[in-house]
């Protein structure tokens, strides 16, 4: 599995420069000759899609900070501005809003599709942690981004939000403060919130770049969860995965542009054209979509303390999945009950999901409750006792096998 | 480096060990004004000063809020049913013990001034509402009374008071 051709400078410029900087070379070793499984399925385009959907992001956002303005006194003035009177302005603001969603939902189909197919396991454990750590990265940059526009929405938000950390003892009260810089959420959270949503995409790119790294030393998982033995098992980067991934990206891109163009404010909320007011509280406040599933656990436990631990819990045992799942076989195709008790898991994630925009009484909360107990019960019972007792499938001699029918396998 | 671990210090471990500690500080001392800057800085204390209310205005069963430290200030001139409803709790049953006299000051019964933040995640309740006639909050459904304590949701305490004092019968001094 050494890979495929390796890269040859041809012009006396490029021999030159491979001296003092390879980084054509680095380029061409880890995206184009690179060795990925050749049965990679379209789970494995998400990857790239995040990546595309970060810059998207970061050029967005770049162009609207030339028109936005991070006072309390001008900040949903100068949206405003930038939806009438910014030439443009509009679809900027609509692409940024809606590619947050985007970028979450990317985030969440290509985390499923790792542990669906066990792609947290040895020796892929730091890379799956640095994901996680870009979940958390992104959850604090979206939520910084939500709170600009200074609606309600935005307003409340940063009260929630930032009032979890009173919970903490003895120093809570003074770390929200810290905070707000203030007694409340005022014009010094505001600017300090910009100057981090700005910030933060850089340090994800950074740590993208990280993910990417340890990716290309321990090698892509695939379907079968076997590693590749001999070169027959992958097939080179370009153009193989760079096709596959750019076909994909296009299809992504109709959904996106379905919503920038024809329901642009769906996945946001009406309360946040209405400018930020300390003194009324909505009747209904909810996080954005993406954040519902973590907002439900919250609201399921009625003590402070504990509901704002198991909100911080249920994103953290993430990082512990590597050492929580104890089972050898890595994909879901060769664990029977691992295969169905992940679906049941998803429908879990989605149900928080739901539960977390309806209102905090009655059968809601039961059901919260419920589903929350089933959440951590997943990562701390199903999953350890499940890699003891199941009775896993036997796995294919090589990936090749895998894929191509029994006479040419040996051929090709 | 020596190859030999010599059982004495030697003048170049305290050398690396002075470094390091002068670098340790260095660093410590350079966070403190970096984290600091985040506090509420001296215009926003200053802007924190004590405000009067008058309280003629408010009639009674009428509840008015005020702003002060950008925090929003309840003010409810009680009727005689929310203060008895108040005062006729068996106090064993509260998650946040504290009897009705605390939470007003001493022959001013019926006005009721607290900081109208929920306790569980800094909501605005509102006020005569909810199971108990005193707060509601929209956010998570906590449940407040008509002395401001909490009796059911996920908030863990009492409604808090701001420090006031009456300066005369009908007015008085928040901060
Ligand atoms: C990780 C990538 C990013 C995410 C997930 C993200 C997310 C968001 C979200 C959810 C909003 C609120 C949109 C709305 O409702 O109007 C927002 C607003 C904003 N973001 Fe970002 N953002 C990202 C990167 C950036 C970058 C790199 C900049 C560069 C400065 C930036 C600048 C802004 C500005 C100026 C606004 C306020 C204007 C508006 O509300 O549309 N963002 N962001
Ligand atoms: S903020 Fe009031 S119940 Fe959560």
């Amino acid at each position: 599995m050494s890979g495929h051709a390796t890269y040859q400078p041809q012009s006396g410029f490029m021999k030159w420069m491979e001296r003092r900087l390879p980084i054509a070379g680095l380029v061409y070793s880890s995206f184009v000759a690179y060795p990925t499984p050749r049965n990679l399925n379209y789970w494995w385009t998400f990857g790239g899609i995040l990546s595309v959907m970060l810059v998207i992001q970061i050029i967005t956002g770049i162009t609207l900070a030339m028109h936005y303005t991070p006072h309390v006194d001008l900040a949903f003035k100068s949206v405003e501005s930038i939806m009438r009177d910014v030439n443009y302005g509009w679809l900027l603001r609509y692409v940024h809003a809606n590619g947050a969603s985007m970028f979450f939902a990317a985030a969440y189909i290509h985390m499923f599709r790792g542990m669906y197919y066990g792609s947290y396991k040895d020796p892929r454990e730091v890379l799956w942690i640095l994901g996680v750590i870009l979940l958390l990265l992104m959850i604090a940059t979206g939520f910084m981004g939500y709170v600009l526009p200074w609606g309600q929405m935005s307003f409340w938000a940063a009260t929630v939000i930032t009032n979890l950390f009173s919970a903490i003892p003895v120093v809570g009260e003074s770390v929200v403060s810290w905070l707000w810089g203030g007694y409340s959420v005022g014009n010094p959270t505001l600017q300090r919130f910009y100057s981090l949503h700005y910030l933060l995409p850089f340090v994800i790119a950074g740590v993208v770049v990280l993910h990417v790294w340890a990716l290309h030393v321990v090698g892509q998982n695939n379907p079968t969860g076997i590693d590749p033995k001999t070169d027959k098992d992958t097939v080179p980067f370009t153009p193989y995965a760079t096709i596959k991934d750019s076909f994909f990206l296009a299809l992504f891109f109709i959904v996106f542009s379905f919503f920038i163009f024809y329901m642009p404010n769906f996945m946001g909320h009406a309360d946040n054209y209405i400018p930020a007011n300390p003194a009324v509280t909505p009747s209904h406040i909810v996080p954005e979509w993406y954040y519902l599933p973590f907002y439900a656990i919250l609201r399921a436990i009625p003590n402070k303390l504990l509901g704002v631990g198991a909100l911080g819990a249920s994103i953290v045992i993430l990082a512990f999945l590597p050492w929580l799942d104890t089972s050898r076989v890595r994909s879901a195709r060769y664990r029977p009950y691992f295969k169905q008790l992940f679906w049941v898991f998803v429908a879990v994630c989605i149900g928080l999901g739901w539960l977390g925009g309806k209102p905090a009484e009655g059968g809601y909360v039961i059901a919260s409750r419920l589903l929350t107990a089933y959440y951590f019960a997943h990562f701390l019972i199903i999953l350890p006792l499940l890699g003891i007792f199941e009775k896993t499938k036997p796995l294919p001699n090589s990936i090749s096998e895998s894929v191509l029918p029994p006479t040419t396998a040996g051929t090709r | 480096m020596t190859t030999a671990s010599s059982a004495e210090p030697t003048r170049r471990d305290f050398l690396y060990i002075a470094t390091g500690a002068v670098g340790a500080i260095g660093a410590a001392s350079v966070l403190v004004p970096l984290i600091a800057q985040m506090n509420p800085d001296a215009s926003t204390i200053a802007a924190g000063a004590p405000i009067d209310v008058d309280l003629a205005p408010i009639a009674e069963g009428q509840a008015i809020k005020v702003f002060w430290r950008g925090k929003p200030i309840y003010i409810n001139h009680r009727t005689k049913k929310e203060i008895d409803e108040a005062r006729n709790v068996d106090l064993a049953t509260l998650p946040d013990p504290q009897p009705d006299s605390a939470r007003v000051k001493e022959g001013h019964a019926n006005f009721q001034v607290l900081i109208g933040i929920c306790t569980h995640l800094g909501c605005i309740p509102l006020a005569h509402q909810g199971d108990f006639d005193g707060y509601f909050c929209p956010c998570h459904g906590s449940q407040y009374d008509t002395s401001g304590r909490i009796r059911r949701g996920p908030a863990p305490a009492n409604l808090p008071l701001p420090p006031y004092e009456f300066v005369s019968d009908t007015k008085i001094r928040i901060g």
